[in-house]
């Protein structure tokens, strides 16, 4: 893992209390923002992101010197325009990208957490974001926004801190983790697990972390953010660099070598420890036992959403967007949503899908016109 | 200056109270929920299955679901709107019979409005050319029309009998769009266009 110097956050020295009932003592929050804040502070926006995101939503991520996850929407003169908005976005609560995780320091053991960092939430999350906005002094948010687990974050926010936001926009999400999604999930944190250099979560001081099992896990992930036939369209059977089989077990077909891609370069970046407490967060999500169900969390009046889904999304299938969409649709009229049509499968969100980027695009254009900013 | 609306729609909106929660079925460029939010402070809401359409309809700040008629009605629960419009759009329905039981389900009452079938013009042309008719209205061939369970006054007041559907109102218009002051018989020969206002019993 690289080195996070320079990574902007700010302290929270006060006890955050955590839905398991645990808390820590003190943490960190990482965050970036983009644009600038009007008089009002009426232009914010909090980008929320997704399981292996980070608060380096667009320009240089300083971290890998790549470019940020949502840089094709978010920026100067973009969908998300920052010459107009002001974008927050921060590390999540148990990642690795500076925001207090299982690889921070533990300030009562002064070693890492490791598994000693206790199971946190979606809730947990979001209720550190919305310390964020209090200390930037941020009123209401114009929108918070997010794609998959940044949905989740979103429609938690539509839940727990409704009356700070405008609008929410979920995007190829859901208001739980279905039964599918948890057993992805959870090949992926025993492919870690089973990987001996991960030693019970303590590898933070020894030579060795454990690679090859956050690099499987993350091969298994990558295959459920595509969809079968984006697959065979990309990579079909074609062989990575001979016309006839070796009849070896080395990497031989196209897409073995790029799920195999993925896993290295995932390793060089993710935290394996991490990856336990998010994933496990995600599969705790379900917000229809929140609040009496889904009718009583999502009651709030004046609240504005705008789902969006991908066809071809069978990780987060439209069906699970609809639900919740049925359950607002009792008490409030301000849903809208839109299916975009593409064989790209639930990575569509990160990509550059033009009926992705004119929906959101119009829907914020209306917002704008809506709350005269 | 609000834009002025197709004729029958301003015929709508004025059958519309102030402050009423309103779906609009197929919304098409909002225009009508528009008008309705901003001059009657209707709370509205669209439905629409073209995306242009949709994405025209969000700019202007509307709420607006993608969706179809046919299938996407169910996911709104019952009486959860006073009023649900579905304007030219019953006759491109592939169930119609199910997405009116729909309408009044969903609104305390429907407000439908259709080209006339039963017109006398239509008669004729079918009768002197045997072949479908053609017009301002309905300007299609029959073999790419959306229009595929087109209807008379008479055959909507019979669909009507046998749900047990209350007819509580009928708008008739001329060719022009307007209103055709107190005709009492003929009304499926002499009506281009037809607004029913529909609820349960």
């Amino acid at each position: 893992m690289k080195k996070k110097k320079n990574i902007k956050r700010i302290h929270i020295s006060e006890r955050l209390k955590l839905d398991s009932g645990k808390t820590l003592p003190e943490y960190e929050i990482a965050y970036e923002t983009y644009g600038k804040l009007n008089k009002t502070k009426s232009n914010a926006i909090f980008i929320c992101h997704a399981l292996t995101g980070d608060q380096f939503c667009t320009l240089k991520n300083p971290i890998n010197n790549k470019k940020g996850w949502w840089n094709s929407l978010v920026g100067p003169g973009k969908v998300i325009d920052t010459n107009f908005f002001f974008v927050i976005c921060s590390n999540v609560l148990g990642g690795c990208m500076g925001t207090t995780g299982p690889e921070s320091i533990n300030p009562e053991t002064k070693k890492p957490y490791g598994l000693g960092f206790p199971v946190i939430t979606i809730n947990d999350m979001v209720k550190v974001q919305n310390r964020l906005v209090d200390a930037l002094n941020i009123k209401k948010l114009f929108a918070v926004i997010g794609g998959s687990m940044g949905g989740m974050q979103a429609l938690e926010w539509a839940t727990s801190f409704g009356h700070k936001v405008h609008s929410v926009i979920p995007i190829a999400s859901s208001y739980r983790h279905s039964a599918q999604n948890i057993a992805f999930h959870e090949i992926g944190r025993q492919a870690i697990m089973a990987d001996p250099d991960w030693n019970k979560g303590a590898y933070y001081h020894k030579k060795k972390y454990p690679k090859r099992g956050l690099s499987v896990a993350r091969m298994i992930a990558h295959i459920t953010y595509l969809s079968e036939s984006a697959l065979q369209r990309k990579f079909g059977r074609n062989l990575q660099n001979s016309k006839f089989f070796s009849f070896e077990f080395e990497t031989e077909f196209q897409i073995e070598s790029y799920l195999k891609h993925q896993g290295i370069s995932f390793v060089e970046r993710f935290d394996a420890n991490s990856y336990l407490y998010i994933t496990k967060a995600m599969d705790y999500f379900d917000l229809s036992v929140k609040k009496g169900g889904l009718r009583k969390a999502f009651s709030d009046k004046d609240l504005c959403y705008c789902f969006i889904t991908f066809s071809s999304d069978w990780l987060f299938p439209t069906s699970e967007t609809k639900t919740i969409i049925q359950s607002i649709n009792q008490y409030n009229t301000k849903v809208s949503f839109a299916e975009i049509k593409t064989d790209k499968g639930h990575d569509a969100f990160l990509l550059d899908e033009p009926n992705f980027y004119s929906t959101l695009k119009s829907f914020i254009i209306g917002q704008k016109k809506r709350l005269k900013i | 200056m609000t834009k002025i609306l197709r004729n029958d729609l301003q015929i709508i909106s004025s059958l519309i109270e102030e402050n009423e929660k309103v779906l609009d079925v197929g919304c098409g460029n909002g225009n009508l929920i528009e008008f309705l939010s901003k001059e009657k402070n209707v709370d509205c809401k669209g439905i629409e299955i073209e995306l242009e359409k949709m994405n025209f309809c969000l700019k202007k700040g509307l709420s607006v679901v993608q969706g179809d008629a046919n299938y996407d009605l169910n996911d709104f629960s019952d009486n959860s709107f006073s009023t649900v419009i579905l304007s030219q759009t019953i006759q491109a329905t592939i169930f119609p019979e199910r997405v009116i039981k729909n309408l009044i389900r969903i609104g305390k009452r429907a407000i439908i409005s259709f080209p006339n079938f039963g017109f006398w013009k239509i008669r004729k042309d079918f009768f002197f050319s045997g072949k479908m008719p053609k017009n301002k209205i309905l300007p299609y061939e029959w073999f790419d029309t959306p229009n595929i369970h087109l209807c008379s006054i008479n055959d909507f007041i019979k669909l009507c009998h046998k749900n047990r559907i209350k007819i509580k109102d009928k708008v008739l218009l001329n060719e022009n769009g307007e209103k055709i002051q107190s005709i009492n018989f003929f009304e499926n020969l002499l009506s281009y266009q037809v607004i029913f206002c529909v609820s349960k019993k």
